[in-house]
């Protein structure tokens, strides 16, 4: 018998490159947003807030001659150093609200999956009703309520997210909890939480997983969303959707101002949604 | 001499992977005449249907021809083109694949797609066509075509699906017909009936058939040839007779030798497996693909060259260089121990009932106080297990065996009656509510190999775990137990530190075992242990099972539709059919007669080696609607010794002799064992 994990390829990123290219594209362009964040201080020309020229166009100069290469906003601002901090914002809620979202949502998912009956149906249904909200209205009437921080957008983020995930781990758990193995726990006289996290929860990770990022997609767009409703981290914080929402007043006419961290937010968003579409082809192809 | 109708020459196919280029099919030569019909025979993963999809051309994206040729009635395939390999594909070659479900389109009646056929490959639409369709599904010897005709897939049974899958192959009247393990998944009744539907029809309609499967003692009632597979090569090839009578490569002989032979037990005829598993397309070894689990093997000679197909004079081909030389005796098995005695009873079911509810169908489950629907799954059982034996519960699928599992392993909990286990009623006590001693003496065995593991944790990790629930071993200790228990199981101890994925199908229900034997249970339930496995491992799983049973002193269930194994396993047997006890007794009072109706049937419907006339089982019927249950005698509506309009009316007595022979059934049971003896000389 010869050894079948010694044969096991050891994953390299030149091997990564060939099985799944948008993979690479994706961490790439995560990995790109995430060293600008770290490094924010190291590479912005100027601070997030100080004040130089007012609307300068995209390669105008400081009165002391210092290149503003995407020019400034209205307060004279810098775009690409606001970008460069903003990217900190976007990197630290993003993940975070995500996974608040799915510490809810996975807990009431396994509950509703495994225990079924009227604990499924209560949650379930309470689900639908948070679902069939406008996440909009829902999240304004949250931030009117308890006033805009980032504490705030972590809760209105897991409120509105965590039904979503929690559907999709109760429909996992259905298939999951019918398996031998979970009957073999049971007969061991496991606990149902141990059965739950220990049992079911790491199977179920695949479509969890290629969920989560597209996920943080969605919260990266919900988190602009917000700052751009002026409902996000409040200012001065350098923020991707609050600096859209500052700019919109000038967009016809400085477009510079909107723009470039319009752009911001896409790339992020794309990077996201293409590490989701390499994972699942990865998974497929096993 | 005429033509074949379809010639492999030297076919190879190869997948691509990350691995690189994988042979699944190695220099394959076979040829098939019009009318004949060849059995591809081999485990899983010998690529035996890799050739069937290399034949229609349809490999998935990975697969590859990468040598020889495709001859259809002489015409290289290769050099079709995409329009003229459709009409080829359906026309001239039909497939029949493994799952009927998924073979036909869940949204269009059987008759639209039926009539598709007619209309794609021969132009007949209109009445024409519907009447056309209509003849072939009662060809196919379904008894409503009408209302087949129209109603949707998931309207009717299992069996009838793969029926309508076969007259939708036979519609356009092609040449060859390529089946791939048509029947697996099926009940052993139903298999056998569809297995018989398929020599009529090819031998009515001349139609050729290449036929796979892994089943031997299937493929022998059909072809009239058979070629044997291993590791992507033929080992041997000849008349059906010669091959099951003779068999000359130490494979084919393996392969024979495993099978539990009908009328014989674990102590006339042990079973033999086959050592070790087939080798991995690039784990083949130099020489002959098979020396490494060759018992006739001589190193020097087997390990030095590849062995080319020798053709031995008879018609028939082998790949051996030892053909002259190894004898007719049959390779020798390990020795048979007598049943182990009776130490007083260790579960005892008395009137377990168990129903289930379902919400009626259609908006009538929509109301709030819809009165549920009752499935009765187990009818008042009654039947005791003794300590230390094996009882083994059979019948087909949906006639409660299982649930009774479940109730006795505290999955589920009974309507009724009890289940006592050591002075205890387990029917109403369900895995939450159970002491951790009642827990350790009672454990399972699962079915399915791929589901009993958790995927995610090495399988060491797993046997630990119980250690330490059920026996509160400290770290070291359940090191030790684990150890201990691989070397029971016989598997070497570095595989405790892989993951179930990386095991193959025997290895994992090896584990299984081992898990379920952790605790040294009292009772060990196995719901069809081997059911899912192949042959060869299948013949080495059963008697690991048996060995541990013996060893612990355990009492063993054996919940299985495979009525030779239940005779080489079971000391006493329970037969089952909608959810009722139809007999029970020793495995010889089961076994010899007289039997009761449905035991015989299941008995005739069994596939035998040794079975020249097999093909006159009269096995017609289902298993009716468990939610519609006959009245009177469960059986009645398939039973081929009705006597009259008692057994529809009136349940059947029990009738017991001395012995303990049980059996539920209006006839005497005199008069059966004079009806059936009469029949059988």
């Amino acid at each position: 018998m010869t050894d079948v994990a010694a044969t096991q390829k050891k994953v390299t990123l030149l091997s990564l490159l060939r099985e799944s290219p948008i993979l690479v594209a994706g961490l790439s362009i995560l990995g790109f947003w995430m060293l600008v964040a770290i490094f924010a201080p190291l590479i912005a020309p100027f601070g997030p807030n100080q004040n130089l020229v007012p609307m300068a166009p995209p390669g105008s100069r400081t009165p002391d001659g210092r290149l503003m290469l995407l020019g400034a906003d209205h307060l004279g601002r810098d775009v690409l150093s606001r970008i460069i901090y903003g990217g900190r914002t976007v990197l630290t809620y993003a993940p975070l609200a995500t996974l608040c979202a799915y510490s809810v949502g996975v807990t009431l998912g396994l509950i509703a999956g495994y225990k079924g009956k009227w604990v499924d149906e209560l949650l379930s249904r309470f689900a639908d009703l948070v679902l069939a909200f406008p996440v909009i209205v829902l999240y304004i009437v949250i931030i009117q309520k308890f006033g805009a921080s980032g504490l705030n957008i972590l809760v209105a983020v897991t409120l509105a997210s965590s039904p979503g995930i929690m559907r999709l781990v109760r429909g996992v758990v259905l298939d999951l909890r019918t398996r031998a193995y979970v009957s073999a726990a049971q007969m061991r006289g496991e606990s149902t939480f141990y059965v739950m996290f220990v049992e079911i929860l790491p199977n179920a990770r695949g479509p969890l997983i290629v969920d989560a990022c597209l996920r943080l997609g969605y919260v990266t767009i919900t988190i602009g969303t917000l700052g751009f409703l002026g409902l996000g981290i409040p200012p001065p914080t350098p923020d991707w959707g609050s600096m859209i929402n500052e700019s919109r007043h000038f967009a016809m006419v400085f477009p510079h101002m909107a723009v470039f961290p319009c752009l911001a937010v896409s790339s992020l968003v794309l990077a996201f949604n293409l590490i989701a579409d390499g994972l699942r082809e990865l998974s497929l192809a096993d | 001499m005429t033509q074949p109708l379809l010639e492999l020459d030297r076919l190879s196919i190869s997948y691509r992977t990350r691995r690189g280029a994988v042979p699944a099919v190695v220099d394959v030569s076979l040829s098939l005449n019009p009318g004949e019909s060849l059995g591809l025979v081999g485990e899983s993963g010998c690529g035996k249907s890799t050739i069937a999809f290399g034949i229609m051309r349809w490999l998935a994206g990975r697969g590859q021809i990468v040598g020889g040729r495709v001859l259809f009635e002489g015409r290289d395939m290769a050099t079709m083109s995409p329009a003229e390999l459709r009409h080829v594909r359906g026309k001239r070659i039909a497939m029949v694949f493994q799952e009927a479900m998924s073979a036909l389109n869940p949204c269009l009646t059987i008759g639209a797609q039926l009539t598709e056929v007619l209309r794609f490959h021969e132009d007949v639409v209109g009445p024409e066509a519907e009447r056309r369709a209509k003849t072939m599904l009662s060809e196919v010897r379904i008894p409503d075509p009408d209302r087949v005709y129209r109603a949707f897939p998931h309207e009717i049974s299992g069996g009838q699906q793969q029926r309508v899958v076969i007259a939708m192959a036979l519609l356009a009247n092609p040449a060859l017909l390529l089946l791939d393990e048509p029947t697996t998944g099926l009940d052993v009744t139903v298999e056998a009936s569809v297995v018989k539907l398929i020599a009529e029809v090819s031998r009515r309609f001349g139609t050729s058939l290449l036929y796979i499967s892994h089943n031997l003692a299937l493929i022998s009632r059909v072809c009239e040839r058979i070629a044997v597979m291993y590791a992507g090569e033929i080992v041997e090839e000849g008349p059906t007779r010669r091959i099951l009578t003779a068999p000359i490569h130490p494979y084919t002989r393996g392969l024979i030798a495993c099978l539990p032979e009908s009328g014989a037990d674990k102590v006339a005829r042990p079973l033999a497996p086959i050592p070790g598993q087939i080798p991995a397309p690039w784990e083949r070894p130099a020489g002959c693909f098979f020396m490494p689990r060759c018992a006739y093997a001589v190193p020097g000679r087997c390990d030095v060259a590849h062995p080319p197909l020798i053709d031995d004079g008879t018609g028939a081909q082998v790949r051996c260089v030892r053909a002259d030389e190894i004898g007719p005796e049959r390779v020798a098995g390990v020795a048979g121990q007598p049943p182990a005695a009776a130490e007083g009873i260790s579960v005892a079911v008395d009137n377990l009932s168990k129903d289930y509810k379902i919400t009626p169908p259609g908006l009538r489950g929509l109301l709030p106080f819809a009165e549920p629907l009752r499935i009765r799954a187990n009818d008042h059982l009654t039947f005791n297990a003794e300590a230390g034996r094996t009882l083994a519960i059979v019948g087909e699928s949906g006639c409660g065996k299982s649930t009774f599992a479940r109730i006795l392993t505290g999955l589920e909990r009974a309507t009724g009656g009890k289940v006592e286990v050591a002075g205890a009623d387990l029917g109403q006590l369900s895995v939450i509510d159970r002491s951790r001693d009642q827990l350790r003496a009672l454990q399972m065995v699962f079915q399915n190999p791929d589901e009993t593991l958790n995927p995610s944790y090495k399988v060491g990790r797993q046997i630990a775990r119980v250690a330490k629930r059920l026996l509160s071993l400290g770290r070291k200790e359940r090191a030790q137990r684990v150890q201990d228990l691989f070397a029971e199981i016989r598997l070497p101890p570095g595989i405790a530190d892989r993951k179930p994925r990386h095991l193959s199908g025997g290895q994992k229900q090896r584990i299984a075992i081992a898990r379920a034997f952790v605790g040294r249970p009292d009772i060990v339930v196995a719901d069809e242990p081997v059911s899912a496995l192949d042959v060869s491992v299948r013949a080495a799983v059963t008697q690991l099972l048996m060995e541990i049973q013996r060893a612990h002193g355990t009492t063993l269930i054996l919940i299985s539709h495979d009525l030779a194994l239940v005779r080489y396993v079971a000391d006493t047997v329970v037969v089952m059919y909608l959810g009722q006890v139809m007999e029970a007794g020793s495995t010889n009072q089961v076994f010899s007669g007289p039997h009761h109706p449905y035991t015989e049937l299941l008995l005739k419907a069994q596939p035998k080696l040794d079975n020249d006339q097999g093909l006159d089982a009269p096995v017609e019927g289902e298993t009716p609607s468990p939610l519609d249950p006959p009245k009177g005698c469960p059986f009645h509506t398939r039973c081929p010794r009705k006597v009259g309009t008692i057994c529809e009316a009136a349940r059947p007595p029990e009738q017991v002799t001395p012995a303990g022979h049980r059996m539920a059934c209006h006839i005497p049971m005199a008069d059966l064992a004079r009806v059936q003896e009469k029949e059988l000389t």
